[in-house]
C-alpha cells in the first residue's frame, strides 16, 4: 500500500515524533508506515485519517 | 509515546525481566549450595532442582504478556516476528542435536544448553533479523 503520510506530515511541519505522539504510537511505527514497510490496521488508518481530517483513500492507495 | 522506553508495556516487561532474572540467579545459587552440601534429599531435591526453572518459565510468561499488553501494533508485530524466529531457531537447533545424538555422533545431554537457552538466543537473533529486514524501524 502507498501512502501520503510523509507529505501530509511535512505540510503541517510535524516531525515523526510529533505525529507519533498525536497518534499515540511509537516513532518507529510512523517511520515504518511512511516508508511502506508496514501497513497499519484499519483502526489506526482511521485514526490517521481523523487526525488529518481526510478520508482514508486520500491518504492510502493500493499498490506496492 | 514517541519513544520505546516510554511505552508502558515495554517498561512493565523490563521490570518483570529484571525481577525474574534476579530470582533466577538467587534460586540457582541456593539450589547449587544445597546440593553441594548434601542438604537436598528426597522430595526437597525435586523442589530445589525445579526452583531455578520457575523464573525461566516466568520469562516466557513475561514475553507473552508483552504481546498481550503491547498497545503499539507495529511494536507488537516486531515482537511476534522475534518470537516466531526464536521458536523456529530453538526447534531447529534442538532437532538437529537430537538426531546427531540418536546416531551417537555427538554426546548425549544438552550440557546446560536446553531449548530455553536457544529460544532466548533466538529472540536476540530475531531482533537482528528485524533490524536487517526492516532497517531502523525494526528495532523494538
Amino acid at each position: 500500500m502507498k501512502n501520503r503520510l510523509k507529505v501530509l506530515r511535512a505540510e503541517r511541519g510535524w516531525s515523526q515524533a510529533d505525529l507519533a505522539e498525536k497518534l499515540d504510537v511509537s516513532r518507529q511505527s510512523v517511520n515504518a508506515i511512511e516508508t511502506g514497510k508496514y501497513d497499519p490496521s484499519l483502526p489506526l488508518a482511521f485514526r490517521i485519517a481523523d487526525l488529518f481530517d481526510l478520508p482514508i483513500e486520500a491518504i492510502f492507495k493500493k499498490g506496492e | 509515546m514517541s519513544v520505546t522506553t516510554k511505552n508502558p508495556a515495554n517498561r512493565r516487561y523490563t521490570i518483570r525481566l529484571f525481577v525474574l532474572m534476579t530470582a533466577y540467579v538467587l534460586l540457582l545459587i541456593l539450589a547449587k549450595w544445597m546440593f553441594k552440601r548434601g542438604l537436598a534429599e528426597g522430595s526437597l531435591a525435586y523442589v530445589l532442582a525445579l526452583l531455578p526453572a520457575m523464573p525461566i518459565i516466568g520469562v516466557f510468561w513475561a514475553v507473552m504478556r508483552l504481546l498481550v499488553e503491547q498497545t503499539d501494533e507495529y511494536l507488537r508485530m516486531l515482537m511476534v516476528r522475534q518470537c516466531l524466529f526464536a521458536t523456529g531457531f530453538a526447534l531447529f537447533v534442538t532437532t538437529i542435536r537430537e538426531w546427531l545424538q540418536n546416531f551417537d555422533l555427538i554426546a548425549a545431554g544438552d550440557h546446560g544448553f536446553g531449548a530455553a537457552f536457544f529460544w532466548f538466543a533466538g529472540l536476540g537473533l530475531g531482533a537482528l533479523y528485524n533490524r536487517i529486514t526492516l532497517g531502523e524501524g525494526g528495532c523494538v
